[in-house]
């Protein structure tokens, strides 16, 4: 039994605590000329779109090491520092948190879904850092949610689904069905169909929603059979749009009805399978097989082909290139480190990474960008990865995207 | 929108193919809570692991039947390795500690699949003979649909024969029953537990390749059916297999027409269900310890 | 060693806030401390419920939704500044409480926790779908604290050492609430219930009246958690609302040891340090704190800290 009294014990404690928490803080002095440029990259390592996840992280490590490659800025070199969000807000927000306060992060780049990233974006607004998502979302550029620092380098649900309406309609009829997930981010589909169908006659026969995260949707299945519409819009994502997909080829919908879906994954096709799939098409913000039509896809393609053994990039991966790619070009372009300066370049931008022409819109920071069209291939396939054929590519145009007075912003400049 | 009776008839139908599934899952539930009073959290897991062995078996046979044979006997061996080695020791320690270790071997098991089979799950497809849709007078109707309610009522067919007319059936109603007077009577109890609780899981991992062909194959899907299975078994009755069957049905029809005419609530209404059932009666249709034919 | 553990069991809250107060020093990052802070809370009312009065609920995660909601949407819809928005907060869980509690109460054993799903499954879907106050999927965001007012004194939110201590001194406030409850004549009935109910009933209890109560102290006790770390987040994810939630308060009871004062925070802090540390080792964290967790179910069921203190008593 130890003769020590209690208080001195404890202040001997609290004493070599402090000092064990200073010794960090004297490191970073040290470090801090010639310190690294870092960027925070939440994404879902683990979960439902893991495999997304992992080709953005590729994407993204290939960005900053040509970036430093080319010399970075200044003799400063751009570090990645990746984590795993699990898909879930609460963990993105605390990952967010750890990135800022514990790792120094400059800028934070990520996400995949719409809740995770408007979660980290409710944590680097606060406090100032920039912010760069690469998912979509039609919330995060409303007044609501944006600030100076909310860049959105990725495709909205209105633009996606519009441009699938737009190609779509005037082909194939103007009676049509939606089969909706249940939560915003399918709501907004909804919307940016029924924009685009507005102008061209297309008539609303029913908005089904169906719970998120359904398995089984033989249950609104019948209804869809007795409607007879000429267009099956599927408005969910990823593994709800395979099992839609699924069973609406199982009850025979394909027989007279054309179905399509505002957002086709690479991922979600694979899954699928070509039968499921058979006959399908959709937008996406990019598929490997532009690169005979468009010059920047063919270079990022083979970049990445060189780094990882020939295989090709996703559509997400893509996004997560362009992310960071971005966020480094404008760092360069500022001169400087900091957020705040690096954001007033980063709206000045224009830039063309890997799909053509894009920048960013002034009032909410949007990426204006192409939209892709593809449709499910079953025959005729080269190799694995060639599983869409491109239909048609919509050329980059703000008007497409829904107003900035709608949006909330008073500020056009 | 124009609710004509076939278009009823048909989400009726569908109802009950829905049912079917629920009622296989549940009657493993009940057969394992009646028996062993376990609350098994993993079923969801099961159900999952039923499902990709399914497929694998499916992928390297080429062969539905075979795999359909071979994937609940492979589950069931993972339930009575589960049983004799995780549960058992558990016994007598109170009903909460079975349920709390069948909930972190679900965590287990889902991790498992991720590792054999990769995050994205396997591409599944409808075994050629029962592709297609069939003209039902009503409407077309996936000819996959029809053979699941059959298959379902042929295994609650088995289960009944085997309960009602096997010596060891008469064995397993009577350990449900008092377990006590089993033990005295020289019957090796702790076996009839190990055998019930490898029938339920086989069940779960048999509906699980069942269901295979109409849904995304993944790690996750489990979770979602674990809540739905819990719902059929207390409207049921947990511990009684007419109540489980009946109660399937029931909440597929519940659930297919609630799609019907308010989409967006299907999904509250069988929780709603769930609640109203266990506050009025909470025993379920027929709920009682032991096994009722 | 005896001596110090009699002396830290009889001033057990305050040997509890001198840990935490100095435990951010051993965690790698400060939100990783609070998380643990608030979970930790959130364990302890729980284990109100489930060790000391010996029901299990499955619904648990709806006060700490509530909790969080209520807080959220007053200071973001409603402009409240944020005390009161957190007084909103615990209030409505503790209306949530009673309203569960009392249609819970009237079942038993596994019907109980069947019910607490259900009931906590409602509340989930009722959130999910009032997209105009929660936002839905999306969860509710905007909640923002820069700084925090107490009598003239300006503190920055946003500082973690901070907000850690902010969020200490009501999780200390709680701890002590707590530890008078169970000191109390009515913690002692309390246990009496958890040990035969029909007996208490015999000896004259109202076991109907004290299962709601503990239920709705238990709410409350939730709901301030969910209340701070709506501060925490900046957000209000829709998963508080999920039954998984409520099955990591069991997890983390049972990890620390159920019925014990300390344990939960014990097995909070090992629960959500395990699956920060295991994440940066593997990707499969989900089957080691599965496995972790079985491993405890069947070898250690009194938990960590739970184990600890039999073991300090055996000693005597």
């Amino acid at each position: 039994m130890s003769h020590t009294p209690a208080n001195l014990r404890r202040r001997r404690i609290v004493m070599a605590g402090t000092a064990v928490a200073a010794a960090p803080a004297l490191f970073n002095i040290a470090r801090a000329q010639g310190a690294a440029i870092k960027i925070g990259f939440p994404v879902p390592l683990t979960g439902a779109f893991s495999a997304e996840a992992q080709d953005q992280v590729r994407a993204a490590e290939l960005a900053v090491k040509e970036w430093n490659a080319a010399g970075g800025h200044k003799g400063q070199m751009a570090e990645l520092l990746v984590r795993d969000d699990k898909l879930n807000p609460g963990e993105a927000a605390t990952r967010t948190l750890e990135l800022i306060e514990k790792d120094k992060v400059n800028f934070v780049v990520g996400s995949l879904s719409a809740a995770t990233q408007l979660s980290i974006n409710a944590v680097t607004k606060e406090r100032k850092v920039l912010f760069n998502s690469i998912s979509q979302s039609d919330t995060i550029n409303e007044a609501k949610d944006w600030s100076l620092y909310t860049f959105h380098e990725a495709l909205n649900p209105h633009l996606t689904a519009g441009a699938v309406g737009r190609y779509a309609f005037p082909k194939f009829g103007k009676k049509v069905v939606y089969l909706t997930a249940d939560y915003a981010y399918g709501h907004e589909m909804v919307r940016g169909f029924q924009r685009a169908g507005a102008g061209l006659g297309v008539q609303t026969l029913a908005d089904i929603r169906h719970p998120l995260g359904a398995a089984d949707y033989s249950a609104f299945l019948p209804r869809i059979q007795a409607l007879k519409p000429d267009i099956l819009v599927l408005c969910n994502f990823g593994r709800d749009l395979v099992n839609s997909a699924k069973q609406a080829t199982d009850f025979g919908l394909k027989q007279g009805t054309k179905i399509i879906a505002p957002v086709l994954l690479y991922t979600s096709r694979q899954a699928g399978g070509a039968d499921a799939f058979e006959g399908i098409l959709g937008g996406t913000s990019y598929y490997w097989g532009m690169e005979d039509k468009i010059p920047s896809a063919k270079k990022f393609n083979d970049a990445f082909r060189k780094a990882y053994n020939g295989s090709v990039p996703s559509d997400y991966g893509a996004l997560g290139y362009a992310g960071i790619r971005s966020v480094l070009q404008a760092v360069k372009d500022a001169d400087a480190t900091d957020s705040t300066r690096v954001s007033i370049a980063l709206r000045q931008l224009k830039y063309d990474w890997y799909k053509g022409p894009q920048f960013y819109r002034k009032c909410d920071h949007q990426s204006v960008q192409s939209v892709v069209i593809v449709e499910s291939k079953s025959k005729n396939m080269k190799d694995k990865n060639d599983v869409f054929n491109v239909l048609a590519i919509e050329a980059a145009d703000e008007k497409n995207l829904r107003t900035c007075e709608e949006m909330g912003h008073k500020v056009t400049t | 929108m124009e609710i004509t009776p076939s278009l009823l008839a048909l989400q009726l139908v569908t109802g009950i193919a829905l049912g079917a599934v629920y009622a296989l899952l549940a009657i493993g539930l009940s057969l394992i809570f009646g028996m062993l009073t376990v609350v098994n959290f993993a079923h969801g897991a099961f159900f999952m692991v039923g499902a990709f062995i399914g497929l694998y078996f499916m992928g390297l046979t080429g062969n539905f039947w075979f795999s359909l044979v071979l994937t609940p006997l492979v589950v069931g061996a993972l339930g009575l390795v589960t049983e004799r080695f995780l549960v058992r020791p558990l016994y007598g320690r109170g009903i909460d500690y079975p349920l709390l270790l069948t909930f972190g071997l679900s965590w287990v098991l889902i991790e498992a699949m991720r590792v054999m089979f990769g995050i994205e799950g396997l591409p599944s497809s409808t075994p050629p003979e029962l592709r297609g849709a069939v003209d039902l007078g009503i409407g077309f109707f996936p000819k996959y649909r029809l053979f699941l309610i059959f298959a379902t009522a042929v295994v609650v067919l088995a289960l009944w024969l085997f309960l009602e007319k096997t010596r060891y059936g008469l064995i397993v109603r009577a350990g449900s029953r008092d377990g006590e007077i089993c033990k005295v009577l020289g019957i090796d109890i702790a076996r009839v537990w190990l055998v019930v609780f490898g029938i339920g899981t086989a069940i779960a991992g048999l509906s699980g390749v069942l269901a295979a062909p109409t849904r995304a194959v993944n790690p996750e899907m489990g979770i979602h059916v674990l809540a739905e299975s819990f719902v059929v078994t207390v409207v049921g009755g947990m511990g009684s297999l007419p109540g489980a069957v009946l109660a399937g049905l029931l909440v597929g029809i519940v659930f297919s027409l609630t799609s019907l005419f308010a989409p967006d609530l299907a999904e509250l209404s069988i929780f709603v269900l769930m609640a109203v059932v266990l506050l009025l009666r909470p025993q379920g249709f027929f709920g009682k310890q032991g096994l009722m034919s | 060693m005896r001596q110090a553990f009699e002396f830290v069991r009889r001033h057990r809250v305050a040997a509890v806030i001198a840990f935490l107060m100095v435990f951010p020093l051993l965690m790698p990052y400060h939100a990783l401390a609070i998380n643990i802070l608030l979970f930790g809370l959130f364990a302890v009312g729980f284990n109100l419920l489930f060790g000391y009065t010996g029901l299990l609920s499955f619904g648990h995660a709806a006060f700490l939704g509530v909790g969080s909601y209520l807080t959220g949407i007053a200071m973001v819809h409603g402009g409240w500044p944020w005390w009161a928005a957190v007084v909103l907060g615990v209030a409505c869980a503790g209306v949530a409480g009673l309203a569960i509690g009392f249609l819970a109460i009237r079942t038993r054993g596994i019907y109980f926790s069947m019910v607490t799903l259900a009931l906590g499954q409602i509340v989930y879907y009722a959130f999910y779908k009032a997209e105009r106050w929660t936002g839905g999927e999306n969860g509710l965001r905007g909640i923002q604290v820069p700084a925090v007012e107490i009598g003239g004194l300006r503190l920055d939110f946003l500082n973690p050492v901070t907000k850690y201590y902010v969020i200490l001194a009501f999780v200390a406030l709680a701890l002590w609430f707590v530890s008078r409850i169970l000191a109390s004549p009515f913690g002692a009935v309390i246990e009496a219930v958890r040990e035969n109910d029909r007996r208490a009933a015999a000896c004259g209890y109202d076991v109907a009246r004290t299962k709601l109560l503990v239920f709705v102290l238990s709410a409350l006790i939730c709901g301030l958690a969910g209340a701070l770390r709506a501060l925490h987040l900046s957000i209000v994810p829709i998963d508080s609302l999920h039954y998984l939630l409520s099955g990591q308060a069991v997890m983390m009871c049972l990890l620390g040891g159920m019925g014990t004062f300390f344990g939960p925070f014990v097995g909070a802090g090992v629960f959500l340090t395990l699956e920060d540390v295991v994440t940066v080792f593997t990707k499969h964290w989900m089957a080691v704190v599965g496995g972790v967790f079985m491993f405890f179910v069947l070898f250690f069921p009194s938990g960590i800290w739970g184990t600890l203190v039999k073991r300090m008593e055996r000693v005597r």
